[in-house]
């Protein structure tokens, strides 16, 4: 775990090509540079432009950056089995492991929180909501980021009725780990 | 009278050129300095692009700007030239190894581009400078120092090539009919897009030898029987067309060219 | 004025580095990892009064590249090994013509095809010795996303001083990577253009070097008309093949970066000051050999690093004063053979123990494998 001094978090989105993880990621990065911190992020990903294992990383820093991978993640969402059997062991060593229960077989296990992105992302409107509202939860959970920063960088990228949508998924994230 | 014409093109002190006797290059060089001249052309507005070979060393002769290149890419350093500066006149010279032998690919693209390039290909039948080697040109069943026992492959039409991939004027003449030589160069030169003039030129040295074609004398005759028009070329029995090729203008159209679309994608960036 | 922060890729920070620089024409074919540099240049080249081409392979966008060049364009092209290897004849040219120009090599696991997602540093020789004929090439390697955006402008800068083509030798790993980085204000940033002639373009002669070993270059379409020639040619541009010519035109290729050496030749190092080892990194393994470095001393081994940020010509004499200091050397690379090893070895000869560190998986070096190393 952690100790308080330690201004460096680490991030893993792990899912499959298509899902928008690398986007999840950027709208993260984007969002700890409003708040004047150091960002690295990075991608690993298969051949194709879809399906597969695709891997976004977040680093978020005070301090300067060295090394560009996560080596030992602070956090983890998982959006594909493949995703969650690489990192749900985590949750054992106090990492808190989200993934989203439309898509991933559940799991007991410490720290795993499921929730069904998905489904909450549809009943919204949009399936595309899904990223949006694990963001919520995530950023909640860890506090490397304050929510106000990454709902700046949704005005950003969206508009009208897009962007009403992206606030109230975001903020539905949020509630699941406040609530 | 006499009139030495396209002579502030020539360095001086470089004649009598490299080419052999019977080789057309040489006429084709006349051709293409004395058409710089009737159309008023600067040295400086002038580049040359040759590639390598025979053609290719062309580029040494000219006073104008020149870029010689590498095999077979002539036409892809002159796109770059053209490109970023559409007022200079670029002129590429090619052999037939050149253009659709090693450089095929640059060939089909130039002339799907249809970028504003005048290329001249003399087409000789064969990698004269390398000791006459068979081309992409070299009929079926012709004797070459690498087919000795007769060609197993077909040629490719150059001309009709470019005309199929997009090119805006093609000709296809000979060394012997010195007045449509320099008329269609001067044609090609004009026309905004993609030119090719091909001029067939075979090789008296190399290809001469294995063919019965060495003596420059029935070199011409040889060029002014075979190269008909295409209605002549049209009422030739099957038998008798692979002893013939068609000369004249072959394509000429007036399809917008790279610079002039381009300039068109830069507006629309600019609004978007 | 406050430049806003942004979140660049690596590759766009490239592409946006040329266009700082002053570059108005890319000529590429797609190939990963390099594609986002083309596509940011299909994007902006049109609204910035440049050209952008899509060529057939990349031997034609080298030699588009060159084209342009010499009609007075700041030119580029990026590719990886695979077409870096298409390439080599014609980057020949624009060594030979002495023609301003940049390179990018966004490195891949290899060999042939590869992996084509995978980073990889095995391109450290083909970049130096991939072409026929005796030759000199700068090539820089960038190590961030701030890097990739300031050693593109310091590539087009040598490029136009010493008339020479450059080449940026990236990876996948700093390609595809985004930090936050903010563009520097125009004018912040030197952006140095090729020296046009002086003399009378009667006189002209576009390989006659001056004093500093480098030709003046006009450009096609001036008053200033020229020939380059891709055969041994001389001063006048003119083949000449006599054996005193050759050798004048072999030196003046390789003279000027011998004079301009200490100016080419890009290092960095971080706490060599009281180190006992060293370690040499570039690129990609340049941020996993610091936090190494960071880690082993917590655990009492004085490491430092040493950044090759200019890796051709190969910075000797900077290894071979820290490596002076040390008890031994580890070069951190993402390849087989050790292709900067073998050139530190080179250098330091069997008086200081030289480790290598090599790694050639498809995957990052991470700096728990550096100090499991060490």
């Amino acid at each position: 775990m952690k100790d308080d001094s330690d201004s460096t978090y680490e991030v893993v989105l792990a899912g499959s090509g298509g899902q928008g993880l690398v986007s999840s990621g950027i709208m993260l990065g984007e969002a700890a540079i409003l708040e004047g911190k150091n960002v690295t992020q990075t991608t690993s990903y298969g051949i194709f432009q879809r399906g597969g294992l695709s891997i976004a990383e977040v680093i978020i820093s005070d301090e300067e950056i060295l090394y560009q991978r996560v080596q030992d993640p602070d956090i983890v969402l998982a959006l594909n089995d493949d995703g969650m059997n690489l990192y749900a062991s985590l949750g054992e060593k106090g990492i808190p492991i989200f993934y989203d229960t439309t898509l991933v077989q559940k799991q007991e296990g410490e720290n795993l929180y499921g929730y069904p992105f998905t489904e909450m992302a549809n009943k919204l409107g949009h399936s595309g909501m899904a990223n949006v509202i694990a963001l919520g939860a995530v950023v909640a959970k860890n506090r490397m980021i304050r929510v106000e920063s990454l709902e700046a960088i949704l005005g950003r990228r969206f508009t009208g009725k897009m962007l009403e949508m992206t606030i109230k998924a975001l903020y539905k994230g949020v509630a699941l780990v406040t609530e | 009278m006499l009139q030495e014409t396209g002579r502030k093109y020539l360095r001086s002190g470089v004649l009598p050129h490299m080419w052999c006797s019977g080789c057309g290059i040489g006429i084709m060089m006349g051709a293409l300095l004395r058409s710089f001249e009737e159309l008023e052309y600067k040295n400086k507005d002038i580049v040359v692009v040759t590639g390598i070979g025979c053609t290719g060393k062309l580029d040494d002769y000219v006073t104008t700007n020149a870029l010689h290149g590498t095999h077979g890419r002539a036409l892809a350093f002159a796109t770059g030239i053209k490109a970023f500066k559409p007022d200079l006149k670029v002129v590429v010279l090619m052999g037939d190894g050149d253009c659709v032998t090693i450089g095929g690919n640059h060939f089909i693209h130039a002339a799907r581009r249809n970028i504003d390039l005048t290329a001249i290909v003399v087409n000789n039948f064969n990698f004269g400078m390398t000791g006459g080697q068979a081309s992409g040109t070299t009929s079926g069943g012709k004797i070459t120092s690498t087919t000795l026992y007769g060609n197993p492959e077909n040629d490719i039409d150059i001309s009709a090539l470019a005309c199929v991939a997009g090119a805006n004027y093609v000709a296809r003449i000979t060394p012997y009919h010195g007045w449509e030589l320099k008329q269609y160069i001067k044609e090609g030169l004009m026309k905004k897009g993609f030119s090719l003039i091909e001029m067939i030129s075979p090789c008296p040295t190399n290809y001469g030898k294995y063919n019965k074609m060495e003596n420059p004398l029935q070199m011409l005759r040889w060029l002014k029987e075979k190269g008909v028009s295409s209605e002549d070329y049209a009422r030739l029995g099957e038998s008798e067309k692979d002893e013939y090729f068609v000369i004249g203008k072959l394509c000429d159209r007036d399809i917008p060219d790279f610079n002039t679309r381009y300039e068109e994608i830069r507006v629309r960036a600019l609004s978007s | 004025m406050k430049q806003e922060v942004r979140l660049i890729q690596g590759n766009e920070a490239i592409a946006e580095g040329a266009i700082y620089a002053g570059s108005r024409f890319y000529a590429g074919y797609p190939i990963t990892p390099s594609s986002e540099i083309m596509s940011e240049c299909a994007k902006i080249m049109p609204k910035v009064g440049g050209i952008f081409i899509q060529m057939e392979d990349e031997i034609g966008s080298i030699a588009a590249v060159v084209g342009a060049a010499l009609a007075g364009a700041k030119a580029f092209t990026a590719t990886s090994g695979p077409g870096f290897s298409l390439m080599q004849e014609n980057l020949g040219v624009a060594i030979a013509g002495e023609v301003p120009c940049v390179v990018v090599d966004v490195q891949r696991c290899g060999p042939s095809s590869g992996a084509a997602t995978k980073p990889g540093q095995a391109d450290v020789m083909q970049i130096r010795w991939g072409r026929h004929g005796d030759q000199s090439i700068i090539a820089l390697c960038p190590s961030t996303v701030a890097e990739c955006f300031l050693l593109t402008i310091q590539a087009f800068n040598f490029a136009e001083k010493f008339r020479t083509p450059v080449i940026l030798a990236t990876d996948e790993v700093v390609a595809h990577e985004r930090q936050n980085f903010a563009i520097p204000a125009p004018g912040d940033i030197p952006v140095v253009n090729r020296k046009p002639p002086t003399v009378s373009p009667e006189k002209y002669r576009p390989f006659d070097a001056e004093e500093d070993g480098i030709a003046p270059l006009a450009v096609y379409g001036s008053e200033y008309v020229f020939h380059i020639s891709s055969s041994m040619s001389g001063p006048d541009g003119v083949t000449n093949s006599k054996p005193d010519n050759i050798q004048w035109k072999v030196d003046q290729l390789n003279r000027k970066f011998e004079i301009h050496r200490n100016e080419i030749v890009l290092t960095k190092s971080y706490d060599t000051d009281d180190m006992d080892v060293l370690l040499i990194a570039y690129g990609a393994t340049t941020g996993a050999s610091r936090a190494a470095a960071l880690e082993a001393r917590k655990n009492g081994i004085k490491a430092g690093v040493l950044q090759l940020v200019t890796i051709w010509p190969f910075p000797d004499k900077e290894v071979e004063m820290l490596a002076k200091r040390v008890k031994s050397v580890m070069v951190v690379e993402m390849n087989y053979a050790g292709q900067v090893a073998g050139e530190v070895q080179k250098v330091i000869g069997s008086h200081v123990e030289l480790k290598r560190f090599n790694k050639y998986n498809g995957q990052n070096i991470s700096p728990r494998d550096i100090l499991a190393a060490l």
